[in-house]
C-alpha cells in the first residue's frame, strides 16, 4: 500500500506523518509537493499539520486553492482514504470536503498537550481496529481547533455517525459537542484536530494513534483481495 | 528621507550628529583617520552599527577571551552563526543562544518572535537542521499589569513563531524578580543537527564570485536595532518602537527549507543570516573573514518600500533575509532552487580583492569602507572594573532563617512563580512537532532523540541570577554546574555550552566587575566539567532609568545520551524504590527562595561550590544511570530538598514518598546547598548503586500519593498529598495572571 503525504508551503508535520507510515507502519510513503497534478499512484492521501501559507487570512484558506487540491477532490470521489490532521483538517473544511468550520480556541491561545479521545464510531476504514467507545491518548497542537457547524449539519453528522472522535476528559478548545474528528458522508474522508502521527511510538508517550493507520491498511488489504 | 535631505559630512561632524547613533567623539575621529576623510551619512550609520556593542563586542571582547573554547569534540567554536560539536556517527550538533531583550521590552510579541527567528537562522546558516528551541526569560514580579502584559505577549510571540516554523520548543526557564521590572530578558536558543560534510561558514571567498540576496524584501523596520540594543532603556525608548522588527515565520520556514537544500550545492561558497545590522554586518563580516572585499549595487536590493536610501537599506533589520556568496556563473541553479519555494535569489554584488565594502546607488559610489575596520579591527575597550560595596557587605553576613511550619513553607515555596509549574507557558509551545521529543518541558533537561540512531540529545538553559548578583564568581560557577546537573540527570554527558551574558551598563565599573567575575567563575566551571563555550552572545546596557538587572549569564547546555535506554526523568517510578540523596545540606540561604519569600529581598553569601566535588558526583551519577541502576534523578535546586522531593512526587502518577531526615531541619528541607541530587533506585539495584555512588538512603517511594517527611524521632514534619502539592504548584502562575493588581 502506498501513502502520499501532501506538502504545502508551511506544512510542518509532513515529516512526522512520513515517518509514522514508513518507520512504524512499515508501508510505502512519498512526499507530494502542492503543485502535483495527479495522485493516481497512491492508495491513500494524508494532509499533514502545520501552517500552510502561514495560516495567513485563515487556517487552510489559501492552501485549498493549491493545484494538488483538484487531485485530492478526485481521489475523494474515487473513494480513496483521505486523512487530514490539524491543518490538514482545516484545509479539508475550507475545500468543502468536510462540513463545518474552525474558530480560534476559546482560550485564544495555542494549546499543545496530550488529550484523551473517545472513539465514537469504530465501523469506519479509519477506526476498525479500535473498540467502540475506546478511550485513547493523542496529542493536540493547535490555535484554531474549535469546531463549529450549524444545528442541521450537526444533526446530520450524528444521524450518519460521522462524528468519529470526541474529546473525553476535557474539551480543550471549546469545539461544538466535544467534536475532535469528523468524516464525510461517504466515509472515506476523515478530518481530526489531534495528531495520531505523534502517537505511534511509546518512547514519545503514546502509541494509540498507530491503530488508525493500521485500520486504513486493513481496509485497503481487504478491499484489494476482494477486488483482485 | 531622500539623499538630498541627509546631513552633509561636515554637518555630521560639526553638529556631532554621530552621537545620536551611539558613536563617541573619539570613535568618530578614528573613522576620519581610517577613511582619510569625513564619512558621509550612510558611512557614519554603517560604522555606528558595526561598532555597537551588539555587533563588535567592543567592551566584552577582553573578558570573553577568558572562556575555554577548545575541546576534543569541538568542530566550530565562537565566531560563526553557531558553534558545532561532534557527536559521532558523522553527525554533529550546532547550537547558540541569543538575546532579544530590548525589542521585547518595547514590543513583546514581535521582539520575542523575531528573537526566535534570528537564532533559527543562525543555526541553519551553518547548514544544520534546527531540531529544538529553548528559551530563558526574566520578568519583574507577576503583580503589575505591565509585567503580566510583557510575560503573556513574550510567551505568545515565542509560540507564534516557533510553532509556525515547526521547530519544537522543548525547554527553558522563566524567573521573576523585581530587578527585571523595566528590562525583561528574552534569550532564545536553537539546537540543530548536521552531518560533518554539510558544515557551512559565513565566508565570501573567491574574487569575482557573486553576492546574492534571498528572502524577505528590505523595509524600513529595525533601523538601528543593534545600536538601540546597546544603550540603556529609558522612557524615550518607547519612541524607538520602529527599531523593533516584525517577524514572518512562514517566510522563515520557506527560507529554512530552501537554504537546507542549497547547502548541498557545490555552487554555494558562503552563507550568512542578515541579523543585527542586516546587510551591513553580513557583507562586512563575510568579506573580512575571507580577507576580501565586497561591492554591492543597492538598486538591486529587493525593497518593500519606495524611495529607500542607502542608509536605510544598509541599516534595516528586516527579518528573514540571508546573504549568499555563490560561484560565478552558477547563479541560475541557485535561483531555480529558491524559486521552488517561491523565493527570489537576486544577484546584488560581487566579491572583490581590495578588502573594501563598496556600495553603489543610482550609479554613484555611496560608501567605501575597509571591511576589516568594520569587523575584526573594530575598537576594543578595556573598561575599568571595581568591586561594588554591596559585595563586601554581603560577604560579612550570616543569615539563618527561622521556620515553624514546614508544610506551610513548602506550599509557599511551590507557589513562588520561579518554582511554580510553567505549564501555562509550555502548553502554548508545540514541543512535539518533528516527533522526536522524548522528555517534554517540565523535567530537568529536555531530551530529543536522533532518528535513525540510538542516540539522543539532552538540553537545558539555566541561570540563578540571584546567586550571580550576590557573588558573581561563585554564581557563574553554579550556573554552569547546574546546567550540567540537569543534563546529567537526564542520562547525558555534557558536551559544551553556549552563553548569553545579560548585564547592565559596562560603563559602570561595578557592573563591569560583575561581568569579569561571572566569566571567571563560568570559565573555571567549564574547565572542571569539560564543557567548552562554543558560541554565545552578549547583551549589555540592561538598565532602566539607572537601575541594572541582576547579572544574568544564561547558560545553554547540550549533552549526549548514547542510548535512548539511558534516558532518565525526575518523576518517581515505582512504589518500593529507595530514595537517595547525594550530597549534604548546610545552612546556605543567601539568595534562596526561602530568603526571598521570608524577607522579600535577597542578601548575604551565595551558596558555595566545590567544582571537584561537583564533577565527581556528576560522573558517578552518570555512570550509575548508564549502568541502568537509576529509576529517577533530579537535582536539588531552588527551594532545596523538600521542593525537589515534591517535584519528584508531583510528576509521578499516584505515587508518594516517605522520607526521614536528621540534623537541622530547616537546612535539610530548604537550604540550596549545591551539588546535590535526589535519586530513586529499585531495591534489587541497591548494592550495585551504592558501590558506584556515595549517597544516603533517606526513604522510599510509596503508593499512597503522599509526600511524608519525618524526623528521626518520628515527628511528622511534612505530610501533604500529591494533589495538594500539585494544585498549589500548578495553580500559582494562572492565579497570579488572573488576579487584579
Amino acid at each position: 500500500m502506498k501513502f502520499a503525504v501532501i506538502v504545502f508551503p508551511g506544512s510542518n508535520c509532513d515529516v512526522d506523518m512520513y515517518h509514522a507510515i514508513k518507520d512504524e507502519l512499515g508501508e510505502e510513503v512519498e512526499y507530494v509537493w502542492h503543485t502535483a497534478d495527479s495522485l493516481d499512484a497512491f492508495d491513500a492521501i494524508l494532509l499533514p499539520g502545520g501552517f500552510s501559507y502561514g495560516d495567513y487570512l485563515r487556517s487552510g484558506a489559501i492552501a485549498r486553492f493549491s493545484n494538488v487540491m483538484k487531485a485530492i477532490q478526485q481521489a475523494a470521489e474515487e473513494g480513496k482514504p483521505i486523512l487530514g490532521v490539524c491543518n490538514g483538517f482545516q484545509i479539508l473544511l475550507e475545500a468543502g470536503l468536510l462540513p463545518g468550520a474552525m474558530r480560534r480556541n476559546n482560550s485564544l491561545k495555542f494549546i499543545c498537550r496530550p488529550v484523551t479521545l473517545r472513539v465514537e464510531n469504530n465501523e469506519t476504514m479509519f477506526t476498525s481496529l479500535y473498540e467502540q467507545g475506546e478511550v485513547i491518548t493523542i496529542p493536540i497542537a493547535h490555535g484554531e481547533g474549535n469546531y463549529y457547524c450549524d444545528e442541521e449539519t450537526l444533526q446530520k453528522l450524528m444521524d450518519n455517525r460521522q462524528i468519529i472522535f470526541r474529546y473525553h476528559d476535557e474539551n480543550p478548545n471549546g469545539s461544538l459537542d466535544n467534536i475532535a474528528g469528523i468524516m464525510n458522508e461517504k466515509g472515506n474522508v476523515l478530518g481530526m484536530m489531534p495528531h495520531p502521527e505523534r502517537a505511534v511510538d511509546a518512547l514519545l508517550g503514546s502509541a494509540d494513534g498507530l491503530k488508525l493507520f493500521q485500520s486504513i491498511v486493513k481496509y485497503w488489504r481487504v478491499k484489494h483481495v476482494v477486488t483482485s | 528621507m531622500s539623499l538630498l535631505l541627509e546631513p552633509s559630512p561636515t554637518t555630521i561632524k560639526e553638529e556631532k550628529l554621530y552621537r545620536e547613533m551611539g558613536l563617541t567623539d573619539e570613535e568618530f575621529a578614528m573613522i576620519e583617520r581610517i577613511l582619510g576623510r569625513l564619512p558621509n551619512y550612510t558611512e557614519t550609520g554603517i560604522f555606528s552599527v558595526m561598532w555597537s556593542e551588539h555587533c563588535s563586542y567592543k567592551n566584552s571582547k577582553p573578558v570573553l577571551k577568558k572562556f575555554p573554547t577548545d575541546g576534543e569534540h569541538v568542530l566550530q567554536g565562537p565566531g560563526e552563526g553557531a558553534g558545532i560539536v561532534d557527536i559521532g556517527d558523522g553527525l554533529a550538533v550546532a547550537f547558540k543562544i541569543e538575546s532579544h531583550n530590548h525589542p521585547s521590552a518595547i514590543e513583546p510579541y514581535q521582539g520575542a518572535a523575531t528573537g526566535v527567528g534570528g537564532i533559527i537562522r543562525d543555526v541553519f546558516s551553518m547548514g544544520a537542521r534546527p531540531i529544538a528551541l529553548l528559551n530563558s526569560l526574566r520578568f519583574g514580579e507577576l503583580t503589575s499589569p505591565r509585567v503580566k502584559y510583557l510575560f503573556e505577549h513574550v510567551v505568545a510571540g515565542i509560540a507564534g513563531y516557533g510553532n509556525c516554523v515547526g521547530i519544537p520548543t522543548v525547554g527553558g526557564e522563566v524567573q521573576f524578580d523585581e530587578a527585571y521590572e523595566g528590562n525583561p530578558l528574552v534569550n532564545a536558543m536553537c539546537v540543530g543537527l548536521i552531518r560533518h560534510e554539510d558544515i557551512q561558514r559565513g565566508v565570501a571567498s573567491g574574487v569575482g564570485n557573486t553576492v546574492m540576496y534571498v528572502g524577505a524584501k528590505t523595509g524600513r523596520d529595525g533601523i538601528h536595532g543593534a545600536t538601540f540594543a546597546s544603550e540603556e532603556l529609558t522612557e524615550a525608548s518607547e519612541a524607538k518602537r520602529p527599531a523593533v522588527q516584525v517577524g514572518d515565520p512562514f517566510m522563515e520556514k520557506l527560507l529554512l527549507e530552501a537554504c537546507l537544500e542549497v547547502v548541498h550545492s557545490d555552487a554555494l561558497v558562503g552563507i550568512q543570516d542578515m541579523g543585527a545590522a542586516g546587510l551591513t554586518s553580513s557583507s562586512a563580516e563575510m568579506a573580512s573573514k575571507a580577507g576580501v572585499g565586497i561591492e554591492m549595487n543597492l538598486d538591486l536590493v529587493p525593497q518593500r518600500e519606495l524611495g529607500m536610501t542607502p542608509y536605510e537599506m544598509m541599516l534595516s533589520e528586516s527579518q528573514e533575509r540571508m546573504l549568499l556568496v555563490v560561484k560565478k556563473g552558477r547563479e541560475q541553479e541557485i535561483s531555480d532552487l529558491f524559486a521552488k519555494y517561491g523565493l527570489e535569489a537576486k544577484a546584488i554584488g560581487q566579491v572583490t580583492d581590495d578588502k573594501m565594502l563598496r556600495l553603489y546607488f543610482q550609479g554613484e559610489v555611496v560608501a567605501e569602507i575597509p571591511v576589516d575596520a568594520l569587523a575584526k579591527d573594530a575598537p576594543v575597550y578595556h573598561k575599568p572594573s571595581s568591586e561594588p560595596a554591596y559585595y563586601r557587605e554581603f560577604q560579612q553576613m550570616d543569615y539563618i532563617p527561622h521556620i515553624e511550619n514546614y508544610e506551610e513553607t513548602l506550599l509557599a515555596l511551590l507557589a513562588q512563580p520561579t518554582i511554580a509549574s510553567k505549564e501555562w507557558v509550555y502548553d502554548q509551545y508545540d514541543y512535539m512537532v518533528r516527533t522526536n521529543t522524548v522528555v517534554a518541558p517540565g523535567s530537568d533537561a529536555a531530551v530529543v532523540r536522533i532518528r535513525g540512531t540510538k542516540k539522543a540529545l539532552a538540553m537545558t538553559t539555566d541561570c540563578n541570577s540571584r546567586y550571580v548578583y550576590l557573588d558573581p564568581e561563585t554564581g557563574g560557577k553554579i550556573t554552569v554546574a547546574e546546567a550540567a546537573r540537569n543534563v546529567v540527570c537526564s542520562g547525558a554527558k555534557p558536551l559544551a555550552i553556549t552563553d548569553c551574558l545579560n548585564f547592565g551598563s559596562p560603563e559602570k565599573p561595578e557592573i563591569f566587575w560583575q561581568l569579569e567575575k561571572a566569566v571567571d567563575g563560568m570559565s573555571e566551571a567549564c574547565r572542571a566539567l569539560a564543557t567548552p563555550v562554543i558560541s554565545g552572545n552578549v547583551s549589555l546596557y540592561n538598565e532602566t532609568n539607572g537601575g541594572a538587572i541582576y547579572p544574568t549569564p544564561i547558560v545553554g547546555m547540550v549533552g549526549l545520551i548514547e542510548d535512548v535506554a539511558h534516558i532518565t526523568t525526575q518523576s518517581f517510578k515505582q512504589a518500593g524504590d529507595i530514595i537517595y540523596v547525594i550530597g549534604e545540606a548546610t545552612q546556605e540561604f543567601g539568595g534562596s527562595e526561602l530568603q526571598k519569600w521570608l524577607e522579600g529581598c535577597i542578601f548575604g553569601k551565595a551558596p558555595s561550590i566545590d567544582l571537584e566535588v561537583e564533577a565527581a558526583r556528576q560522573e558517578a551519577l552518570l555512570k550509575a544511570i548508564r549502568a541502568g541502576l537509576v529509576a529517577s534523578a533530579h537535582d536539588v535546586a531552588e527551594g532545596g530538598l523538600s521542593v525537589a522531593l515534591a517535584e519528584c512526587v508531583m510528576s509521578a502518577e499516584g505515587l508518594g514518598a516517605k522520607v526521614t531526615i536528621s540534623g537541622d531541619f530547616v537546612a535539610e528541607l530548604f537550604s540550596e546547598t549545591q551539588s546535590r541530587f535526589v535519586v530513586s533506585v529499585k531495591k534489587e539495584n541497591k548494592e550495585a548503586f551504592e558501590q558506584l555512588v556515595e549517597a544516603k538512603a533517606i526513604g522510599e517511594v510509596t503508593a499512597d500519593g503522599t509526600l511524608s517527611i519525618e524526623s528521626e524521632a518520628g515527628e511528622t514534619l511534612i505530610s501533604l498529598s500529591a494533589e495538594q502539592l500539585r494544585s498549589v504548584w500548578k495553580g500559582a502562575i494562572p492565579c497570579l495572571l488572573k488576579s487584579k493588581a
